[in-house]
């Protein structure tokens, strides 16, 4: 059983590898497609323009954030007056920043594996099996996609506490409140994506496995999750941004110890100032991290991309 | 024994289904219904304590909020409108944007993955950290937006306010389509790759230039991704709750005055929350009758494009 | 035949909604608290200090000091204050709330209405010396008149005239104004050359607010009528608002980029000597870490229009601070009182409002050198003699928003030269006024 995944033949529709740059260009040489030069031109007045207004923010966050406060609070200028790591030192003693950060690390976490977990499984379903319902349940679950977070955060707080009174299981205040809250925002869309994914995994695949003796569940969890590693791997990335970044919910159901770092981050405007060259500081120490992670993985999302959502 | 395996395999897409039916049952369907069941109650700060006494109003909470003649009513209309126009053009710039750089970056050339991955950082960065950022540009006196434009380049007679007037809503889409149009760009260069190259060489071959290409062949077999795409973006767009809060506060200038956060506002700031849960459940049924609508419209485009 | 398909779904939910609905809210409004858990409590602080860290640092060793004397042990949580009243409002809807907790002293007829609150009756006062200890204007900013209060005054603040003493004398201003003729005139003065003469908030709506009610009691109009109904109208209200924005509109003596600040950035402006006065309520902490030296500005009372600040229309600040109130459905009632009474005692009032640059409403504490510094002592004088509360009325919060926000709009309107007039200011007025009815 153990290899039957190596020999099934490679799904013809599998997800496209990110273009190896060797074969593409060895592609062009032949092609007839070559660009004209207007074209190219276009392509790289386009191109620059649109970097510069992609960076700008960020080449500001990064060069704030080593300025003195002096530097922040009056006439913009684009180079420090001189260099300081002072707001780096600083930004972990104004706010509890790595507190913070290791709340939104388990939440954010969390909700993305649930989620993953959760969407997997009923992507699946919806992929492989005609039931009563299954219209029902896909329609409602992507008609929760618009629903406005603003209706239902009183209400799902008042649940929350209402559930905490009557069976003891503390979800307001709490990161498992919060973690159950942000799987559902991804799941949707999860669900959505992953059912294309799925659909694009050829059946003959499951049908080996049930020849070497698997369940469903054998043929889900040893064919076809493998086969569908960069879609899942894309919904993940995207839970996990939508749990990291989130604001209004974190807001009213966090406390002290659970609290993430998307309203932490408020903390540097405090009542009295606000410290500008912190707060780059800080939005930059807690940006590296889902950047880094999101563009070492960006490859799997298009690849995942390709194959689910866009098919 | 048969009878109890095949009882098992009829059951076992709903076991499949069960946990994503519960936590979306649990954490967005009852709560909706609470806040439905709470648009028709006065629930201000009187009966916050305990809003199971608070009393029924029928169809008050509504009758305030679509009055056009009262300033409530005509508040929202306008906070509509605004929303409106707004998710209409942050969705056609963000589309816009990821498409032509999708389409740009269809070849290969030299740093082209670097500009790929420069172009989804504004995806990646959180929320909070972006727009704070760009709040930071948008100053009036020490933002760089307007030190760029009076200072260096003497466009403008006077600094311009970015964050308060009119203006406000330039910032708005400004940050709202640096914020989202990455996704576009993901989504369809995707769905780019798709695209089979042999369609391109034999339109080459019959002498269609870069232009009729992009017409003929990139563009209609975007469809059915665009189909999807337009309304996601549009949802969340339309929806978008953290950009203006970061950006403008509680109180959002009247011409940024996104209807979340203005709902947002009636609820939380003044207390009054049967009301703003009344408008919630109208924003709510607009998006529905939007969202089917533009489904109905753009699939039997689809079929008669297809057939 | 789909909407058959929807029936069990949609049945599911009504039930469970039932089931939840049934529960109801948390707090039961006769419900007077329990002694449930005698030797815990939890306190929500306010953000006083710089920073939530450094409040830890303050309040850490007196919950300690607390603790050896009663054997509670307090856990404490300090809120930033963007997020204190959705949480108290959370805590109010739900039940589940702290047992000791800070609010801002204009919200506490709002939240008295909500009923989450423990009334301060006699006995309760009783239990924490009586209330004769505290200064009357602090006694009236807590809760609605008639009733019994919703909370006890623990940091109290006023405005002050704030003033850059190299700046007024490069002038050649010899006498920091009293009036706001003189202010206009010292404004006018030091107007030039990228310098103003006043900072302002006005993208802050709190603070719009506490400047127009001041100029509105010195106008003789209060924003609303004996029966709580809004009067943002009346000749006196937009008078007193126009004077305000007139301050940039007309005087000119307010830069135009204040129209935006909400952040506090004004006292940074002040304290790097770009604007040479400030209205504020206590500068002191902030202008030192702004790196601006104490000798380097005066302070003097808000001008009133004799020059000599008093009750009526002599008045000169709203009377802001903190109050602190114990949660109705707390699990330790005698605990609570015990630790409202242990932050009331002399000796806390003294080092907390001495640490967080207040005054304390205690009034045996106030005798402290610490309150008669150049700031603290005319910041005392106008609580004791010239402060007024903002309306305790339940709806305070919606007038912050609808009023706040005019003027907001109006110091928009006046900053991208925009003519501000009696009709213009009456037509914001109105809208706001609007917005208040239901």
């Amino acid at each position: 059983m153990a290899d039957t995944a190596a020999r099934a033949p490679r799904p013809a529709v599998r997800a496209p590898r990110p273009p190896v740059r060797g074969r593409s260009r060895s592609r062009r040489g032949a092609s007839p497609t070559a660009p004209p030069r207007s074209f190219r031109w276009a392509r790289r007045i386009f191109l620059t323009a649109l970097t510069g207004f992609v960076l700008l923010p960020v080449y500001v966050m990064l060069s704030s954030s080593l300025k003195p406060l002096r530097d922040v609070s009056g006439v913009f200028r684009w180079l420090p007056s001189e260099l300081t790591v002072r707001p780096y030192l600083d930004i972990w003693r104004t706010v509890p920043l790595a507190h913070y950060f290791v709340n939104s690390l388990i939440v954010a976490g969390s909700a993305t594996v649930c989620s993953v977990v959760i969407a997997v499984f009923a992507a699946y379903a919806v992929s492989r099996y005609r039931f009563r319902g299954r219209r029902v349940f896909t329609v409602t679950v992507l008609s929760t996609q618009m629903f406005p977070g603003i209706l239902f955060l009183l209400p799902l707080f008042l649940l929350y506490v209402n559930i905490g009174n009557a069976t003891g299981v503390a979800l307001y205040g709490s990161r498992g409140g919060l973690v159950l809250t942000y799987l559902t925002f991804s799941l949707p869309f999860s669900i959505w994506m992953l059912t294309g994914y799925f659909a694009s995994v050829p059946r003959e695949l499951d049908e080996a496995a049930y020849v070497d003796g698997c369940g469903a569940l054998g043929a889900l969890l040893r064919v076809v999750v493998p086969a569908a590693v960069p879609g899942i791997v894309a919904v993940g990335v995207y839970a996990f941004m939508t749990a990291w970044g989130e604001v209004l919910f974190a807001s009213v159901m966090t406390n002290d110890t659970t609290r993430t770092l998307s309203v932490g981050l408020q903390g540097y405007a405090t009542q009295n100032d606000v410290y500008w060259n912190q707060v780059m500081a800080a939005s930059l120490v807690v940006s590296v991290p889902v950047v880094a992670g999101f563009l070492l993985l960006q490859r799997y999302l298009v690849a995942g991309l390709t194959a689910g959502a866009v098919k | 024994m048969v009878r109890f395996a095949r009882l098992r395999r009829a059951g076992l897409p709903y076991l499949l289904l069960l946990p994503a039916l519960v936590v979306e049952v649990l954490v967005h369907l009852v709560p909706m219904v609470i806040g439905v069941v709470m648009s028709f109650r006065e629930l201000t700060q009187f009966f916050l304590g305990n809003w199971g006494a608070a009393p029924w109003k029928g169809l008050g909470n509504y009758r305030v909020a679509v009055d056009l003649n009262a300033p409530v009513g005509a508040a929202l209309l306008h906070s509509f409108w605004v929303t409106c126009v707004f998710s209409v053009l942050a969705v056609g710039f963000c589309w816009l944007l990821g498409t032509a750089a999708a389409v740009f970056l269809q070849e290969n050339f030299r740093g082209r993955g670097l500009l790929r991955a420069v172009f989804l950082v504004p995806y990646a960065l959180p929320v909070y950290a972006a727009v704070i950022t760009w709040a930071f540009l948008f100053q009036r006196d020490s933002g760089l937006v307007n030190h760029v434009l009076h200072d260096q380049l003497h466009l403008t007679g006077d600094r311009p306010f970015w964050l308060l007037g009119d203006n406000s809503f330039v910032a708005l889409l400004v940050v709202a389509v640096w914020k989202t149009w990455p996704f576009a760009f993901l989504v369809v260069m995707a769905a780019l790759q798709n695209i089979p190259k042999d369609l391109y060489e034999a339109a080459a071959l019959d002498g269609a230039g870069m232009l009729r290409q992009l017409w003929r062949i990139t563009l209609p077999s975007l469809r059915p991704v665009n189909q999807v795409l337009v309304l996601v973006l549009f949802l969340w767009t339309f929806n978008d709750f953290n950009t203006p809060y970061v950006l403008f506060g509680k109180a959002a200038p009247e011409a940024a005055d996104l209807l979340s956060v203005h709902i947002y506002q009636s609820s939380f700031a003044t207390w009054n929350f049967g009301t703003g849960s009344a408008m919630s459940v109208l924003l709510l049924l607009f998006l529905l009758v939007v969202t089917a609508g533009y489904l109905l419209v753009t699939s039997r485009g689809r079929k008669y494009a297809d057939g | 035949m789909r909407i058959l398909r929807v029936a069990p779904v949609s049945a599911l939910v009504a039930v469970l909604a039932a089931a939840v609905s049934g529960c109801g809210g948390g707090s039961s409004p006769g419900g007077g608290g329990s002694n449930d858990s005698p030797t815990t409590l939890t306190y929500w602080a306010s953000n006083q200090g710089p920073n939530v860290e450094a409040d830890k640092k303050v309040l850490g060793p007196e919950l300690k000091k607390f603790e050896r004397q009663t054997g509670i042990k307090v856990k404490l949580e300090v809120i930033p204050w963007p997020d204190l009243l959705n949480r108290i409002l959370a805590a109010t809807t739900s039940g589940q709330g702290p047992d000791v907790l800070n609010i801002g002293n204009t919200w506490s007829a709002s939240l008295q209405a909500t009923g989450a609150l423990l009334p301060w009756d006699e006995k309760n006062f009783a239990a924490i010396g009586g209330r004769d200890r505290f200064a009357a204007p602090a006694l009236a900013a807590t809760g609605a008149a008639g009733k019994d209060p919703a909370a006890v005054p623990l940091y109290s603040l006023t405005y002050a005239l704030y003033y850059n003493k190299r700046m007024f004398q490069d002038a050649g201003i010899s006498k920091p104004p009293a009036t706001w003729g003189e202010l206009v005139a010292a404004g006018k003065k030091v107007s030039k050359d990228g310098k103003w003469g006043l900072g302002a908030e006005g993208g802050q709506l709190a603070n719009n607010i506490h400047q127009a009610f001041v100029l509105g009691k010195q106008h003789g109009a209060d924003f609303f009528d004996a029966a709580g109904k809004p009067a943002f109208t009346s000749d006196g209200a937009v008078a007193a608002v126009k004077q305000y924005v007139d301050f940039m509109a007309k005087d000119r003596i307010i830069a135009p980029g204040n129209a935006e600040y909400g952040q506090n950035q004004s006292l940074r402006d002040f304290a790097t000597g770009r604007t040479a006065m400030v209205l504020w309520q206590a500068a002191a902490t902030t202008f030192a870490a702004d790196g601006m030296k104490p000798s380097d500005w005066g302070v003097v009372p808000v001008p009133v229009p004799s020059g000599r600040p008093g009750a009526g229309r002599q008045t000169n600040s709203m009377l802001a601070g903190i109050n602190v109130a114990v949660f109705r459905n707390t699990h330790n009632l005698n605990g609570a009182r015990k630790f409202v009474k242990f932050l009331t005692s002399d000796a806390e009032q003294r080092l907390l409002n001495k640490t967080y640059g207040a005054i304390p409403p205690v009034k045996a504490a106030q005798r402290d050198p610490a309150f008669d510094r150049q700031d603290t002592r005319v910041l005392r004088r106008t609580l004791t003699r010239s402060a007024a509360p903002l309306p305790q009325i339940p709806d305070e919060a919606q007038f912050e928003t609808s009023v706040g926000t005019a003027i907001k709009d109006l110091f928009a309107d006046a900053a991208a030269g925009h003519p501000v007039t009696t009709a213009s200011v009456r037509a914001r007025l109105a809208r706001a006024a609007q917005q208040m009815a239901k």
